[in-house]
């Protein structure tokens, strides 16, 4: 009777195996028509609200476009290498080991052609592995720790965005030009590997551009998604240093500055806030006027209301109208990269004369610059995976007749002169002085 | 001990058991292969903890040990490049287990509600440090490299598939055999009255402390395994206590009936928890708590008890 | 000097908000013998319906002071609604059960909790700064201080007071303290034993929403609000003693001020240092520092 019921148990097994198998063999033929593309950013959460929902909407704003062929010339050609983009938004939030099980969800299970997205650079230092490991196309938006390609090279994975380096050298070249007398600071930021880095390479810079600075014994580094600030606030008060370094970004940029602002804080204080441009946006005129105020790139605040170009205009004009508000930084992050990767698949198509391979794109993609909304972007670092381009600060002000937040004295650094030449890193080139830099 | 483990039936099951899955996995699609990993890796945990709770006591704080192995695979990776399977197995659980070994020396005299509390201080002592700690990772924690098998590298995932279900069946046949033992009966007695076990001479913290070491060893293995199968650790998924309830809550579902119970709960949560949050993601724990008190109200014993109580049926008709 | 009053203050601001939602759980504890995880739950409902009635007042435009009454509102209704729902309906069964598996009732609660608020309140954070914004700030050891914070400490000064009048000079209050005592024979005294634990655990759920709630301007409430604090509140009433309210009061202030000190002076400690201690203190006095007297039934 058991030997019966072993055979049931076994026939039923290999039944459920083969009709499992036959199922996925027939989902995964490549589709030329559509493709499917996995756009990952947060989309519950602190990190939501500023960050994941716009940037999903640029990305979605673009796509649309893209489909329809509805850019502006020279990108007015329709869909990707002729193929229409079925994105599948995906939740960024949950940890890395929960993303990494979504990644191999969607690359395994959802059998998507591409992965687009990450706002967190956790995900990314967790999902490059899992990228390479599974050779997905897989191309970065946002996130900012340099250690994604100067730890290792990729072969797959691709970041569109520029790295903390850059945002860095460019706060500590603004404050060295602005404010030359403020010789002390200190900092908040996250403990990760974004806010870990950014103050490192803030310091650095800073000890080289001016060397009678001195760094605080004591920077802050709260839990990310904390929210909680009142005795970080407390211990930054009592500090002697002038200035503040942040790159606080998500919902706890917002709530710093709704903390600090009670008690005072950016009166005495100089803040440097690296990319808290989404607190700005929602504060309105609640938010304190004299911060030194980056957006990691040619976006949002800093641009707004400039570079007028037939791209940048036409985003500018079709997000407001979509969605009812300016898009910011991670709008034109996601909205890049979704570009990057059009700009790629046509490349790529044109000189395979078909529709291309993945590693067609790939070598379509590599090294590739091109001009996005507020200005170009080069792939030169990473063995032409990592971008470069221009980064700039302004300070926060409120511009009356417009009723809208705004900006003075801007000021823009070249990418040559933010980023270490391909080959070196930037923690090295730094302590030689950045020789090479072109300002 | 062969004569134990081939006359008993659980074992027999056992081992046909895991034999059909891993013959049937190799025809899987890679992601059902992810989730029977991922489920099995914590049905480990999970056997622990459920010789545990036949002795009478529930810890909270078993993500320590999890965590700890995970960790342990992680940073041997990280800093010395060990990507052998036995040597990380190895790592893993000698770590965890002697941690077990030291805690176990305090937590063996506590009961019930102070066993549960302690065993969470000590799971978020360690998580404490993980999460403020640069060098140990903080939130983003590492990621693992691909695991070798004595040297050699395998192409698919399926040979770590394989190796985790090897390692199930002969932890599942190793503490069913322990059970079977005169210590190991003495489990379930030690729940049902402390006082009588001591008067026939047994030693009930010896005892105790015996099987928390066992269980610690086991959730380490399965936070290796873990680490292994998604080549990620992070403290927020591996040492919080959330990981602990969430371990608790597989027992619980599983059931004390049997050893294979908690390999089905691990398998079943897995599942779950994948299409819960396809269909509702921001219900899913929702589901998971409901699923909790529904299982505490109308079924104490666990899964297990539902599907004995189908074979009864279908045994006692036939 | 500073440096000692800022950390000192620091901590009494934690650890005043910390014994607010603690004392909760451990009154509950002390009389109805449960370790309620769903506590964490009612922590985060009292900050989100506080967080969300100060950001509708102030959409609609009402004056600032209205956010302190919509505190106040909210943790008495989070209170009321959900423990007399969850007291009636789910524990009101389980009494007789082990303490264990109750507490593991109480976990699947707080789960089902924290996802409700996710459909209730959405998954953005609320920024209810305006009952802290309202009150401005004063300079104390050198640097400025917000007064809300000390409006919290005075708080907290008033619940233990209520805490501790309320159970010694009412009527209600000698009958709990009998409860706590022997269950079986109040009852067989004919106190209705049922009553009082609904009573109380609808005061103990309303303190955890209180907390949450007074705090809820301070902070970013977003998801997940519940999980840390739950932690905590146990190393409070673990370190304290389970069931005892001066216990409460010296738990908060203990893991309030360590936090502090570590927070100022060596932040990788920060979360480690309170666990440890809730560690030390149940090896070695597991009942806690301050423990009821319990008689011993054989």
């Amino acid at each position: 009777m058991h030997k019966q019921f072993a055979y049931k148990v076994l026939r039923s097994a290999a039944i459920a195996s083969a009709v499992a198998a036959a199922a996925m063999t027939g989902a995964t033929a490549q589709a030329k028509d559509t493709i499917k593309v996995g756009v990952v950013s947060f989309l519950t959460g602190p990190a939501a609200g500023p960050f994941g929902v716009p940037g999903k909407n640029g990305a979605e704003l673009i796509i649309h476009a893209i489909n329809k062929g509805e850019l502006p010339a020279p990108y007015n050609t329709k869909g990707f290498a002729g193929a229409t983009m079925d994105p599948v938004y995906t939740d960024e939030a949950g940890g890395n080991s929960k993303q990494v099980a979504e990644y191999r969800n969607l690359v395994e299970k959802q059998n998507v052609d591409a992965l687009i997205g990450y706002i967190s650079s956790g995900s990314c230092m967790a999902m490059a592995p899992v990228a390479e490991e599974l050779q997905m196309l897989t191309i970065m938006s946002v996130c900012g720790t340099p250690r994604l390609f100067e730890e290792k090279l990729r072969s797959v994975v691709f970041r569109t965005q520029g790295n903390a380096v850059g945002d860095s050298i460019a706060a500590a070249r603004y404050m060295t030009e602005m404010f030359p007398d403020l010789k002390t600071y200190t900092g908040i930021n996250q403990n990760y590997a974004w806010g870990q880095d950014s103050w490192k390479f803030y310091s650095l810079a800073m000890e080289k551009l001016d060397p009678a600075s001195k760094a605080s014994s004591n920077p802050q580094f709260p839990k990310i998604f904390s929210g909680q600030y009142s005795a970080e606030i407390s211990t930054l008060s009592l500090d002697k240093a002038e200035v503040v370094h942040s790159s606080f970004w998500d919902g706890d940029i917002e709530a710093f500055v709704l903390q600090a602002l009670v008690r005072g804080f950016f009166e005495d204080k100089k803040f440097v806030s690296v990319v808290g441009a989404s607190a700005v946006d929602s504060l309105g005129k609640k938010f304190p006027k004299g911060v030194v105020m980056g957006t990691r790139g040619p976006y949002g605040l800093l641009t707004r209301f400039d570079r007028s170009r037939a791209l940048n205009n036409w985003f500018v004009d079709a997000y407001k109208a979509r969605y009812g508000v300016y898009p910011t930084g991670p709008s034109y992050q996601y909205a890049k990269a979704v570009l990057y990767y059009k700009l790629g698949m046509d490349k790529a198509a044109a000189m395979a004369g078909k529709f291309p391979t993945q590693d067609e794109v790939v070598a379509a993609l590599k090294g590739m610059e091109f001009e996005s909304f507020g200005g170009s972007v080069k792939m030169a670092l990473g063995g032409g995976h990592q971008a470069i381009h221009e980064v700039g600060y302004g300070i926060t002000t409120w511009d009356k007749e417009k009723k809208a937040p705004s900006a003075t004295d801007v000021k823009f650094y070249s990418a040559e002169c933010i980023n270490p030449p391909e080959g070196t890193l930037a923690a090295d080139w730094l302590a030689q002085g950045m020789p090479g830099a072109k300002c | 001990m062969l004569q134990i483990l081939r006359s008993d039936k659980t074992v027999r099951w056992t081992l046909f058991g895991f034999f059909v899955l891993a013959v049937t996995g190799n025809f899987m699609p890679t992601w059902v292969q992810n989730n029977l990993m991922f489920g099995m890796a914590r049905g480990l945990a999970v056997l622990g903890l459920m010789v545990l709770w036949r002795t009478g006591l529930i810890s909270f704080g078993h993500a320590l040990y999890f965590g700890i192995g995970a960790y342990a695979v992680a940073l041997a990776d990280k800093h010395f490049g060990i990507s052998d399977i036995f040597l990380r197995l190895f790592l893993a659980m000698g770590t965890a287990g002697f941690v077990g070994l030291c805690l176990g020396f305090i937590l063996r005299k506590y009961r019930s509600i102070f066993f549960a509390m302690l065993s969470l201080a000590f799971s978020m002592v360690l998580y404490g440090v993980l999460v403020k700690v640069e060098a140990l990772g903080s939130t983003d924690g590492f990621s693992v490299s691909a695991t070798s098998i004595l040297g050699w590298v395998p192409e698919s995932k399926y040979t770590l598939f394989c190796a985790i279900i090897v390692a199930s069946a002969v932890s599942a046949c190793m503490v069913q055999y322990y059970l079977k033992t005169g210590l190991g009966a003495l489990t379930t007695a030690i729940r049902d009255n402390e006082l009588r076990v001591e008067y026939l001479g047994y030693s009930v913290a010896q005892a105790i402390h015996f099987k928390y070491v066992i269980s610690a060893a086991l959730a380490g293995a399965s936070g290796a395994m873990m680490a292994m199968a998604l080549g990620q650790v992070d403290p927020d998924s591996m040492v919080n206590w959330t990981v602990s309830g969430e371990l608790v809550f597989i027992t619980v579902m599983a059931g004390p009936g049997s050893v294979i119970a908690p390999f089905i709960g691990g398998v079943v949560f897995e599942f779950l928890r994948t299409y819960a949050f396809e269909l509702a993601p921001h219900a899913w724990q929702l589901i998971v708590g409901g699923t909790l008190l529904a299982i505490i109200f109308f079924l104490p014993m666990g899964l297990w008890s539902l599907l004995e109580r189908i074979w009864v049926r279908k045994g006692s008709s036939s | 000097m500073q440096l000692l009053i800022t950390i000192f203050l620091d901590g009494l601001t934690y650890a005043s908000y910390l014994f607010i939602v603690s004392v909760g759980l451990t009154i509950v504890f002390g009389v109805l013998k449960i370790l309620n995880v769903a506590h964490g739950a009612f922590y985060a409902w009292g900050a989100y319906a506080a967080a969300y009635a100060i950001t509708y007042a102030a959409d609609m435009e009402y004056a600032d002071w209205i956010g302190f009454v919509c505190i106040f509102l909210a943790a008495a209704a989070v209170g009321v609604v959900l423990g007399m729902i969850i007291e009636r309906v789910i524990l009101r069964h389980m009494y007789a059960q082990d303490e264990v598996l109750i507490a593991l009732a109480t976990f699947g609660i707080f789960l089902i909790l924290e996802d409700v608020i996710l459909l209730v309140f959405g998954v953005n954070p609320y920024f209810a700064y305006q009952p802290m914004a309202l009150l401005g700030r004063i300079p104390v050891g050198g640097i400025s201080r917000d007064v809300y914070s000390f409006t919290l400490m005075a708080l907290a000064c008033i619940v233990a007071f209520g805490c501790w009048w309320g159970l010694t000079k009412t009527k209600w209050g000698k009958l709990i303290s009998v409860v706590i005592y022997d269950r079986e024979i109040s009852q067989a005294m004919g106190i209705n034993v049922s009553m009082v634990y609904l009573i109380v655990f609808v005061i103990g759920a309303g303190l955890g929403a209180l907390g949450g709630a007074y705090v809820a301007p301070t902070l970013s409430v977003a998801p997940g609000f519940g999980i840390d604090v739950i932690v905590l509140s146990f190393a409070v009433v673990v370190i304290g003693g389970m069931g005892s309210i001066p216990g409460a009061l010296i738990g908060a202030l203990m893991v309030g001020i360590l936090r502090a000190v570590a927070v100022h002076k060596m932040p990788e400690l920060e979360l480690f240092v309170v666990f440890a201690v809730m560690a030390g203190v149940l090896i070695i006095r597991p009942e806690g520092l301050f423990a009821p007297a319990k008689a011993r039934t054989i």
